[in-house]
């Protein structure tokens, strides 16, 4: 699921036969819009549609004025789509600038906070952490569920794991999804507090954006399959540590934590190879 | 230097510039309320037109609320769940002319207060001695709240008193006495009631009575049948109690016409009050819930039509714990005020101001969320609100009170809180799931918000300046001329803390007029009557109520503030049977007593 494509991609380089073929590029934007569609019809999950509205058109933006400035192109928008439409679900702020702002943080950050040519954040995960960090009067991330069913829930995690599974990263969702289990029961040994509210989060909707779209982004993984599994152990590693010192936000910022070391430590350990080479 | 590299430096800069502007908005908010800290009472005076003194001890009022102690079952829970019942109403029970005061106390056994206005500055608790003292025996229930209206039409005030348990009707025997009339009315073996309204819906010249119930009504709280009773959901919650409303047959017995009148909802009520929103002269009925959106029903008489979402009320969730209805911009329309929670940094709601939009009337009207735009949206963990003119300036300023639990200063809930809040139902609707809150507090020790209206689509919080600077779990909240000096006075119900009385010191150059209503072919309390002044090229309309904000009623007086050196021009009186009657020129600083002619 790739939320942070910066590479220009031009319909030029799409083979003719493939043209008429569904791009696969596109089926993640369409999930998201899917549940978003879902949840707000049903529940009225989001703020406004005019915030939603602003944090994708403020992503949107942003991807195409710095893509053109840095890149000479005008990008594929699917990947600042998913953004933006990540910004507009989980972040609630009666305010308006909120939205902009973390749609405009997030994209820039794919552009400033680069190493060796790669970027080092998931970008909806940094523009969220850092409004949560910089302005915690005005904004909240979403944790609360949508609805009171279990059926919608199932859908989309079905539905999720398919696409994911498709998009070859079933692996890294799975992974984190076993060790968040595991973790809550061993948080639910140590502190004493009944398991179901340890594992009352993951069935939130925060979480399944989090899984399907933040963890799972290509561009921010590290690229070795094993590492992948210990590098996303790890994020729920952090997690667990950070929900034992009560920080609501625990998964977020485990990723924010944890992804960028693993980025970095890859690429120096890359470096490190082609100079021995 | 290359353009590329160029262009880089220019977007690092921008990307740090935009990172410093949550830090610029916050120092600026910080800036804005450092001006309007404190500031002595002369300056209160002097800039904000009064002053608030704390004077409940000097009344001889020592009244501090009693919680519930709920079934064991809930122990790990207890504070948030046995969170509600400090309540305040405003009645002239013995019609001296001297507002009084009635105060809700919940603990098992604990009594409630009937302060009578001794006319000198004191006060003294006369509940016991009139019989309405105690009425949280065990097994019984405890109180949450509790209205005032002449169901009988003898002239005096009754009470109704809502519970988690047995609600109570009890006749005012000429001011000396009370009987309880609960039977004969009626009234159903258990609710668990956070709010109720009296107001005559159909106009057939008797008060009616509409009672919310928040924990489903076969919830007994001290006796569970098992631990799911709990919200099935933080903001989707529909398994909370019924409504009902009681239909005045004016023999002292109600007809519960709820369901066949269209209204039949379980989601959480906390908060209900009435308003003739379309200008029909029937009164809507507006419910603020808790866990879920707010509801709004057309009145038309013989049906109630919900409208929430057509009106833009009812759409997006939120924890709705107040509903006050007051004309803000002077425009002789009334918006409404639900108060909802807001903690930094972890759930950031905001309270609701729903203004009517410009355009839309009738079935059409629309409302818009304008709580941001007028600065009056973020308050804290957000209980009573009511809209009053303060500093009798002309325009309705807006006093909210905070707080959820307040236990140990140190350690807070929020984490557990939100693990929970965000689960699904099968999680959250029982109780056994909950962590334990082990003397954490949840949202305490919040200040209060006192919002100046500056008749320019602005508010201004002025709570510190003005001496409203207490930080107790405030829950009701009611305005009240407690000394007829032509002012608002506030009082304040705290859960588990003390009533406090602010008497208002109000700058002698803003002046007022008072209305207090006597119905004839209308209900004698003339609830639902409205009273549209026209002075110095402004109109404000108000209405006398049944029951406002959470779990409160102020007084029955209508109050306006009317700036100096007014020159009025009418005072237009609607009563709920539809006789419209005029005061033309009616003087400032004067209380009108007008009874409906014939």
């Amino acid at each position: 699921m790739s939320e942070s494509t910066v590479q220009p991609v031009g319909a030029l380089e799409v083979p003719a036969r493939s043209r008429i073929r569904f791009d696969n590029r596109y089926i993640a934007p369409l999930f998201i819009s899917f549940i978003l569609l879902v949840g707000h019809l049903f529940y009225g999950i989001l703020e406004s549609y005019e915030r939603t509205a602003l944090a994708i058109v403020a992503a949107l933006i942003t991807e195409l004025v710095l893509g053109r400035i840095f890149f000479g192109k005008w990008l594929n928008l699917a990947s600042a789509y998913i953004t933006g439409i990540s910004v507009g679900i989980l972040i609630r702020s009666p305010a308006f600038w909120p939205f902009a702002l973390c749609s405009v943080l997030s994209i820039m950050s794919k552009y400033v906070l680069r190493v060796k040519g790669r970027h080092l954040w998931n970008p909806s995960n940094f523009g969220i952490c850092v409004l949560l960090f910089l302005a915690p009067e005005t904004v909240a991330a979403l944790t609360i569920q949508w609805g009171n069913f279990i059926w919608p829930m199932l859908v989309i995690w079905i539905l999720g794991s398919i696409i994911i599974w498709r998009a070859k990263r079933l692996h890294i969702s799975a992974t984190y999804v076993v060790s968040f289990f595991a973790f809550a029961f061993l948080r639910s040994w140590i502190t004493g507090d009944p398991w179901r509210s340890e594992i009352s989060p993951i069935t939130g909707p925060m979480y399944q954006l989090f899984v399907f779209f933040m963890i799972t982004d290509p561009k921010t993984t590290v690229k070795s399959k094993k590492w992948q599994y210990i590098v996303i152990f790890l994020v729920a590693f952090v997690e667990m540590l950070l929900r034992l010192n009560q920080v609501i936000y625990a998964p977020l910022y485990a990723l924010f934590i944890v992804g960028p070391a693993a980025m970095l430590i890859e690429l120096w350990w890359e470096s490190r190879r082609s100079v021995a080479i | 230097m290359s353009s590329r590299k160029l262009a880089r430096i220019i977007l690092v800069l921008v990307f740090i510039t935009l990172l410093a502007v949550p830090l610029i908005m916050k120092r600026l908010a910080s800036r804005r309320e450092q001006i309007a800290g404190s500031i002595g009472e002369a300056a209160a005076l002097n800039r904000y037109g009064f002053h608030l003194d704390e004077v409940s001890h000097a009344c001889g009022i020592n009244f501090i609320h009693q919680a519930p102690t709920l079934d064991h079952r809930l122990d790990h829970i207890m504070p948030q769940v046995a969170s509600m019942g400090a309540a305040i109403s405003v009645v002239d029970f013995n019609r001296d002319g001297w507002a009084d005061l009635y105060v809700t106390n919940s603990g098992e056994g604990s009594k409630n207060a009937l302060f009578k206005n001794n006319k000198d500055g004191s006060f003294t608790d006369v509940a016991t001695e009139v019989g309405v003292a105690d009425v949280n025996q065990v097994g019984t229930g405890v109180s949450m709240g509790s209205v005032w209206g002449d169901y009988d039409n003898d002239g005096y005030e009754d009470l109704f008193l809502y519970k988690w348990g047995k609600p109570e009707l009890f006749h005012n025997d000429a001011g000396q006495k009370f009987s309880r009339v609960t039977e004969k009315a009626g009234l159903p073996a258990w609710v668990n009631a956070n709010t109720a309204v009296w107001f005559d819906y159909d106009r057939d010249g008797r008060l009616d009575l509409f009672l919310g119930g928040y924990y489903a009504e076969d919830v007994d709280l001290w006796h569970l049948k098992n631990t799911k009773m709990m919200p099935e959901s933080f903001e989707y919650a529909k398994n909370g109690g019924r409504k009902y409303l009681f239909h005045n047959l004016g023999d002292g017995s109600f007809e519960e016409v709820s369901q066949k009148l269209g209204i039949d909802t379980r989601r959480w009520a906390l908060a209900a009050t009435v308003a003739d929103l379309r200008g029909t002269g029937n009164q809507d009925l507006f419910i603020a819930n808790d866990y879920g959106i707010s509801e709004l029903f057309f009145n038309d008489r013989k049906q109630f039509r919900e409208v929430g979402n057509q009106t833009g009320v009812g759409f997006s969730p939120k924890s709705g714990m107040n509903a006050s209805a007051g004309d803000i911009l002077n425009q002789g329309r009334y918006s409404i005020y639900v108060s909802n929670i807001s903690e930094e940094g972890v759930l950031i709601q905001g309270n609701n101001l729903w203004v009517p939009r410009e355009g839309t009337a009738g079935d059409a009207v629309k409302y818009d969320n304008l709580a941001r735009a007028m600065d009056v949206e973020i308050g804290g963990w957000s209980f009573g609100a009511q809209f009053g003119d303060l500093n009798n300036d002309g325009t309705l300023d807006l006093y909210l009170v905070n707080g959820y639990v307040s236990a140990d200063r140190n350690q807070n809930y929020w984490y557990d809180f939100s693990k929970i809040a965000g689960g699904n139902s099968t999680i959250i609707s029982d109780a056994a799931h909950w962590p334990a809150m082990g003397g954490r507090s949840l949202s305490g020790y919040q200040h209060k918000k006192v919002w100046l209206n500056d008749g320019a689509g602005k508010f201004v919080d002025v709570a510190q300046a003005v001496g409203a600077s207490d930080v107790f779990d405030g829950r009701s909240v009611a305005l009240v001329d407690l000394w007829n000096r032509g002012v608002l006075d506030v009082v304040v119900a705290n859960q588990k803390g003390p009533l406090l009385i602010y008497k208002n010191n109000v700058t002698p150059e803003n002046k007022w007029i008072s209305f207090e209503l006597e119905g004839a072919s209308s209900n004698r309390s003339a609830i639902g009557a409205e009273v549209r002044l026209f002075w110095d090229g402004h109109q404000q309309v108000q209405q006398v109520s049944g029951g406002s904000g959470f779990c409160s009623q102020n007084q029955r007086r209508l109050h306006f503030g009317l700036g100096k050196n007014p020159q009025i021009e009418k005072a237009e009186i609607r009563w709920p049977s539809g006789k419209v009657e005029t005061i033309e020129k009616p003087l400032a600083g004067q209380l009108y007593r007008i009874k409906e002619s014939a």
